[in-house]
């Protein structure tokens, strides 16, 4: 498209420090009106304007009464704080530390099946990977919570730390189980990023394949897969929702579920409000956490 | 095949190496046409070739990191191709030096030499770290025990990987270009280690491209090509009076640099 008098100068220039003065375009040459730091500058000011305007609109239409009263109400905030950090809270990051301590054990045994030269252990750990990996977590959690006991009478038992917490046995089992499944096909690729030169020199000392991959290898992958096992720690955290549609006791909730009863119990959003705020409060340290590990996974490399 | 091949091989000594009509194949590809050799306990051996002559996967399939197509080879008196023997026993005795050092990285030069020992031969810690310290003396390097490889120049490395395999205490050194990955400078030291090796006795296999080292420190020179023993004799002869018209042409390439 080579039309030699553009017709597309960017309408917001007119906002910008030069107070409209449209020069007519010089015929035959592409116009450069204006210089490319200008034209940053232009961009910064638009974003502002459109920034400020949609804050203006929403403040403007807003209820504030209805607001504060419904969403951002400090008397219910102030009724559930205790509760939500010395129950909800904590079982959340309960639900979450032992789903992955289970779900890293299962990922790593079927990681190393998967590697396994005995045929039906591969064919176990991928059966294993595939069904759980396939499967919505949360069918996974209503088989283990609700259908098991129903249909079958197999009630998995409920863990109970006394005086510290009562939780869902099934509930851990069952994002322990999928956990898993996504953790094995990680230390899968951590395992097989091992260099082969690392095996042949502990076989050729003597070392037995287990001594080997006990001593030498897994040590190896598991620096390799630090940040890919931490995020899957971050969204297994956010998984533990999933676990509000499970029965619970009062003391066993975690925090959707304690922020749910909050909104139906008080016909009030602030419950849920404060929950979102606790679960970001978890991650963000944690994601900063995960970044300063990779960061410094790169710098050893 | 032949009828040597049938024939019950006589099990040697400790430190001896047997290796006989040995073929091996990667796929279609036949890298080894038949090799037969005998490494005399305390003898140095050194091989020499062009690359791809088969030089490597040779010393590979002495401690069965490759596994050989047929063939027999006999060390230490256990014949490693029956399908029925203690590989780690065997290879326990046997030290193997890479080419790319292949130091454990997330242990220091000290976690290295002490590892097998506590492992394999069920040493204590006490034990395997004096046996360590002194095998990390023999190689010059006693003030880098706490250092990790990646903190070791590419020589000192080597070194540790030399006192690692040392540390088993074995009979037979298996040496696979240990001085190629090298900066230049760096290959005397390990050169000098390895004469040390040589001068107590060691039974010493080493595939390489240091034909001064091999003149000076061989007892027995193989030449390879395309997958056979070209020629074969004392150093004086294989490399300052070859018979053969392929070993002069590699020796002319490869002094000439």
């Amino acid at each position: 498209m080579t039309d030699p008098v553009s017709p597309t100068l960017p309408a917001a220039a007119d906002d910008g420090e030069d107070g409209g003065a449209i020069a007519p375009p010089p015929s035959g040459a592409r116009r450069h009106r204006l210089t490319p730091s200008q034209r940053r500058l232009v961009t910064q000011v638009v974003g502002w304007v459109v920034g400020v305007v949609l804050v203006g609109i929403l403040i403007a239409f807003t209820d504030w009464g209805r607001v504060t009263d419904r969403l951002l109400n400090a008397e219910i905030a102030g009724e559930q704080l205790p509760d939500v950090l010395t129950v909800a809270a904590k079982n959340t990051v309960l639900y979450t530390l032992l789903s992955f301590t289970l779900g890293l054990v299962l990922g790593l045994v079927s990681a190393l099946a998967r590697l396994s030269s005995v045929w039906l252990l591969r064919a176990y750990a991928r059966f294993y990977v595939e069904l759980f990996r396939g499967l919505p977590a949360l069918l996974t959690i209503i088989v283990m919570g609700f259908a098991l006991p129903i249909a079958l009478d197999i009630k998995i038992p409920d863990l109970e730390i006394p005086g510290v917490a009562s939780l869902s046995g099934a509930g851990i089992l069952a994002l322990g189980l999928v956990a898993g499944a996504y953790m094995s096909e990680t230390i899968r690729a951590g395992l097989q990023a091992v260099p082969k030169g690392q095996t042949e020199a502990a076989r050729s000392l003597g070392m037995s394949p287990t001594q080997t991959t006990l001593f030498v290898i897994i040590p190896q992958a598991f620096r390799i897969i630090i940040p890919p096992l931490a995020n899957e720690a971050i969204l297994l955290l956010k998984d533990t929702a999933l676990l509000s549609v499970l029965g619970t006791t009062i003391d066993s909730k975690e925090l959707t579920k304690f922020g749910r009863d909050g909104v139906s119990g008080n016909f009030n959003m602030t419950p849920l409000i404060l929950v979102g705020i606790v679960y970001v409060l978890i991650t963000i340290p944690f994601t900063q956490l995960v970044a300063r590990l990779e960061r410094r996974q790169q710098r050893a490399r | 095949m032949s009828a040597a091949a049938d024939a019950p091989v006589p099990l040697g000594r400790a430190g001896e190496i047997r290796i006989v009509d040995l073929h091996k194949s990667f796929g279609p590809t036949e890298v080894l046409k038949g090799i037969s050799l005998d490494v005399a306990p305390a003898q140095v051996v050194c091989v020499i070739g062009a690359s791809g002559s088969g030089k490597s996967t040779l010393l590979r399939c002495v401690n069965r990191l490759e596994d050989p197509t047929s063939g027999q080879i006999i060390v230490d008196g256990v014949d490693i191709t029956d399908p029925d023997c203690e590989l780690d026993d065997a290879r326990a005795h046997m030290g193997m030096v890479f080419q790319q050092f292949n130091l454990f990285p997330h242990m220091t030069a000290l976690g290295n030499v002490t590892l097998a020992p506590r492992k394999v031969l069920g040493q204590s810690g006490a034990e395997a770290e004096e046996v360590a310290r002194r095998c990390l003396d023999g190689v010059g390097l006693a003030e880098r025990a706490d250092a990790y490889p990646a903190q070791l120049s590419g020589g000192q490395q080597q070194r540790v990987a030399i006192a690692r395999a040392l540390a088993m205490d074995p009979d037979i050194m298996l040496f696979d270009e240990p001085t190629s990955a090298l900066d230049p400078e760096l290959v005397g030291d390990v050169l000098e280690v390895m004469r040390g090796l040589a001068r107590q006795g060691m039974t010493m296999l080493v595939v390489t491209h240091e034909m001064a080292f091999a003149r000076e420190v061989a007892d027995h020179v193989v030449f390879m090509d395309d997958g056979v023993i070209c020629e074969q004799g004392p150093p004086s002869q294989v490399l300052a009076d070859p018979h053969e018209a392929r070993t002069r042409e590699f020796l002319s390439r490869v002094l000439s640099h």
